[in-house]
């Protein structure tokens, strides 16, 4: 309270000075290094933009700055001193404040009430005069406007967020952290958003802005960190960039070319099994929508999907699965209307599915391995009615099936919540080509895996094009895209931004679309 | 070969803790004993040498094991799934009331054709019993423990009204019950006690739940949808038709409890044809963790408990809420540290 308003007066305004400090940052969970000695400086008035891929691992390295996380290793210093953050509390106390994606405000409460809760001394009356005053105080300064009666749940996101960064202010942070804000905001906001930051960056403060979004990038930060696979790949001036500089740093481009694989040559007269055909669907709730997408899938053709999580790929899985009616266009199998067709009537028609999240979508985890191997053909192992389901002879055939494809799976009487990440989606890859799919829909196909494992996944999925099967390789690895794909699909805003055919790709090209950047003005998609 | 140590090994601490835990009940139940200048020991021994020491009283734990059996099965068939049926007590009912219509509609039928159809009769009446509130949940998303419950006192009110009203017996002095059913709609009893041939019906229903979880299609997508709904789901397998299944499977199996009932023991519906049978079934499941043995085991325990309640009324003077607090104890200790159990994972 004492801090707020007051307290940017005697604050140094120049950039001078690192305020926040975070060095050797390690932090790993079981089977994956989410952020490996990571260095990160931030001055007082100055915004930095971390910028990665989904899964880079912004988010843990902000949960760990926010005492979320305890790190293995590595130390954070405020202004100099070192502090221990170990939990949230921890974190406000030292003057760091947090905008979650998801907004963490009461609905039926009013404005003035839900900053009533951020104060550090909430009394046992509520002194609303004093709130009102404040936010009055706050609102001419940075233009952060609010009605102090209005229920929370009235309000915009746009609004609830600005209540989110009063809340912050009022707490007496001092570091604020942004977690993708513009997410939630339709275009104009954040203009107005971005108004909001170079106040608050000018009066002083230090803002953490995490983000995808190059564009964006360019338009806020003064300083951005890159973020690539739980390390930085450097930290680079915003004067002195550019936004095809920072994709390169964002998507991490190796040779391509020496990872390709040799296919066998495609049928030139390819059957089509996978259509779909100006598919549109309204996104609602929390779903990106779908917008006039149309491709194909080749029969023996390894189709990508390249785009950042959350841009409409999992809609368009969902769209192909029959789990999701789309408001408009046509899916086709075969060119076989699946449109309206049930989940089940669509697997049992060939189609296998590797989802996004295997432990979460793809299995039963109190069942054993067998019991989870049979899952999407339960018809074929328990047959007829289904009255005898006779197990030792269903795990012998999965045995057989398992060592047909020398890719090792641990007891099959374990139940699968007991197994590694990598090794459920060793039994989901082996489940789905093991079906051998008239068209595989694979989602990350070697999230979680080990090198060996990785080429191990990519061989089976070539091996199964090469015997004629589509596959549908959904991706925000361009690496892996590049290396399995015959054609590739950019989707961005849940559209369809460009079609590259394999071997004229351009990596910065497609980086750039996936991430909504776009001076290149020249290009010509090729007809999907 | 570590990680499967490790299955068992939580598999038989589970077991030995839930064991460990209804042994707390009784520490608690007997310190308020000494409290009251009883002495604890000599009341359990009680109940077990009421319950276990004379033919009649084993008798006894059988017939009540019977309706506790099915109305286990008919909560646990549900829960495999997902879903939580405290409904069994209504279920019961709902089957006694098919029953008495058919019984007092056709009351001339030879015995083999009558008893058969009464039985389909307590079947059906208990799956429309559970198949209302599945229906609730899978149309309009009402949640099926809440609506299960409360429908238990709609049911048995009904019962309540029946006896009082329509189907009141015009011979019964103002007492309210039906008509006695004719002989030919009464299962037969064995040995001269009163254990029933429901208990067929019951071991029946245990094997066949066994089986069907374990070695049918059937029961293994109901196992994939208990595990894991979304994946279960994304498999295209139908979790609202199961959900009407599952439930209308358990109701039909407490119906048939409500059946055997009043077609061995009562020999006519009358209001407390049972003593929370689906309650304590909703319990037994639970404590079994939903497993077909386990059901056996609890149910004969907690028929124990329930016998042994009547022995130490007479001999010691002891209310029979006695054992009702030993009961609800062990089903509040179980439960609270499965709860426990989620929120800290």
């Amino acid at each position: 309270m004492r801090r707020l308003g007051s307290g940017a007066r005697h604050l140094d305004c120049s950039v001078t000075g690192v305020y926040l400090r975070l060095e050797g940052i390690t932090k790993s969970f079981p089977g994956i290094l989410a952020n490996s000695n990571i260095h990160l400086e931030v001055g007082r008035g100055e915004i930095l933009a971390l910028l990665g891929e989904n899964g880079a691992g912004k988010s843990t390295l902000m949960k760990v700055l926010y005492g979320f996380y305890r790190p293995d290793a590595g130390t954070i210093s405020i202004d100099g001193r070192p502090v221990v953050l170990d939990s949230p509390s921890d974190a406000i106390r030292a003057g760091i404040g947090m905008v979650f994606q998801s907004f963490m405000l009461i609905p039926a409460f009013s404005v003035a009430e839900n900053i009533a809760l951020a104060l550090p001394r909430l009394g046992v009356w509520l002194d609303s005069g004093q709130i009102r005053e404040r936010l009055r105080d706050l609102a001419s300064r940075y233009g952060l406007a609010a009605d102090a009666d209005a229920k929370v749940w009235q309000l915009s996101g746009g609004e609830q967020q600005r209540v989110e960064i009063l809340k912050l202010l009022v707490s007496g942070a001092r570091i604020l952290i942004l977690d993708e804000p513009t997410s939630v905001l339709a275009p104009h906001e954040v203009d107005g958003l971005f108004t909001v930051l170079r106040t608050l960056r000018d009066d002083g403060y230090t803002i953490v802005f995490i983000t995808h979004k190059l564009r964006e990038v360019m338009a806020i930060a003064d300083r951005i960190t890159v973020l690539r696979k739980g390390s930085v790949v450097g930290t680079v001036p915003r004067d002195g960039t550019s936004e095809e500089d920072l994709a390169e740093m964002l998507v991490g481009l190796r040779d391509v070319r020496a990872t390709s694989f040799s296919r066998a040559a495609q049928a030139s007269e390819a059957r089509t099994v996978l259509s779909v055909d100006d598919v549109s669907v309204r996104g609602e709730r929390g779903r990106a929508g779908l917008s006039h997408v149309s491709l194909h899938v080749d029969a023996g053709e390894i189709g990508g999907v390249a785009g950042v999580t959350g841009n409409g790929q999992s809609e368009l899985g969902e769209v192909v699965l029959g789990r999701l009616s789309p408001d408009h266009g046509h899916v086709y199998l075969e060119d076989v209307d699946v449109t309206r067709w049930s989940t089940a009537k669509i697997l049992a028609h060939g189609v296998g599915v590797i989802p996004e999240d295997p432990l979460r979508m793809g299995v039963a985890p109190g069942l054993t391995v067998t019991e989870n191997m049979v899952l999407n053909e339960r018809r074929r192992f328990m047959p007829g009615a289904g009255l005898y389901a006779d197990w030792r002879a269903i795990r012998r055939a999965i045995e057989a099936r398992i060592e047909n494809f020398g890719l090792a799976i641990p007891r099959l009487t374990l139940p699968v919540g007991t197994l590694s990440g990598g090794n459920v989606q060793r039994l989901l890859l082996l489940r789905e080509i093991g079906r051998r799919p008239k068209l595989l829909v694979a989602f990350y196909p070697t999230r979680g895996l080990d090198i060996a494992a990785t080429r191990m996944a990519h061989d089976l999925l070539v091996a199964a094009r090469n015997a004629g099967a589509a596959i549908l390789v959904v991706s925000e690895d361009l690496d892996e895209l590049f290396a399995l794909c015959d054609r590739l699909v950019v989707f961005s805003r849940g559209t369809v931004v460009g079609t590259f055919k394999s071997g004229d790709v351009d990596a910065v090209e497609v980086g750039l679309r996936m991430t909504g950047g776009g001076k290149r003005e020249a290009w010509s998609p090729s007809p999907a | 070969m570590v990680a499967l140590a490790r299955v068992i090994d939580s598999r038989v601490l589970v077991q030995l803790r839930l064991l460990g835990m209804a042994g707390l009940a009784f520490v608690v139940v007997g310190a308020f004993l000494v409290l009251f200048g009883k002495n604890p020991l000599l009341a359990y021994a009680e109940i077990f040498r009421g319950a276990l020491g004379t033919s009649y009283g084993a008798s006894e734990v059988i017939v009540r094991a019977i309706p506790l059996m099915l109305c286990a099965v008919a909560t646990a068939l549900p829960a495999r799934m997902g879903l939580v049926n405290v409904g069994p007590e209504g279920q019961l009912h709902a089957g006694a009331l098919a029953v008495t219509w058919g019984a007092l509609t056709f009351g001339a039928l030879p015995r083999p054709v009558f008893l058969p159809a009464l039985v389909a009769l307590g079947l059906l009446g208990g799956a429309i019993g559970a198949f209302v509130p599945a229906l609730l949940r899978v149309k309009v998303g009402v949640n099926e423990t809440i609506s299960t419950l409360l429908l238990n006192y709609v049911i048995v009110l009904l019962v309540e009204h029946m006896v009082r009203g329509p189907w009141k017996d015009p011979m019964s002095f103002n007492w309210p019950y039906t008509p006695e059913f004719p002989d030919a709609a009464r299962l037969s009893t064995y040995w001269g006690t009163r254990i029933h041939a429901g208990l067929w019906f019951a071991l029946a229903a245990i094997l066949l739940f066994y089986f069907t979880l374990r070695f049918t299609r059937w029961g293994y997508e109901l196992r994939v949808i208990g595990d894991n709904p979304e994946a279960a789901g994304r498999a295209g397998i139908p979790i609202g038709r199961y959900t009407l299944l599952a439930m209308s499977i358990g109701g039909a199996l407490a119906g048939l409890a409500g059946m055997a009932e009043i077609c061995a023991i009562q020999g006519r519906l009358r209001p407390g044809i049972s003593t929370g049978f689906g309650y304590t079934g909703f319990l037994v499941s639970w404590l079994a963790l939903h497993h077909p043995l386990g059901i056996v085991v609890m149910a004969i325990l907690l028929g124990v408990l329930s016998v042994g309640g009547d022995s130490i009324q007479i001999s010691l003077g002891l209310p029979y809420a006695t054992v009702n607090i030993i009961t609800s104890l062990i089903f509040f200790i179980v439960l609270g540290s499965r709860f426990r159990r989620r929120a800290t994972a």
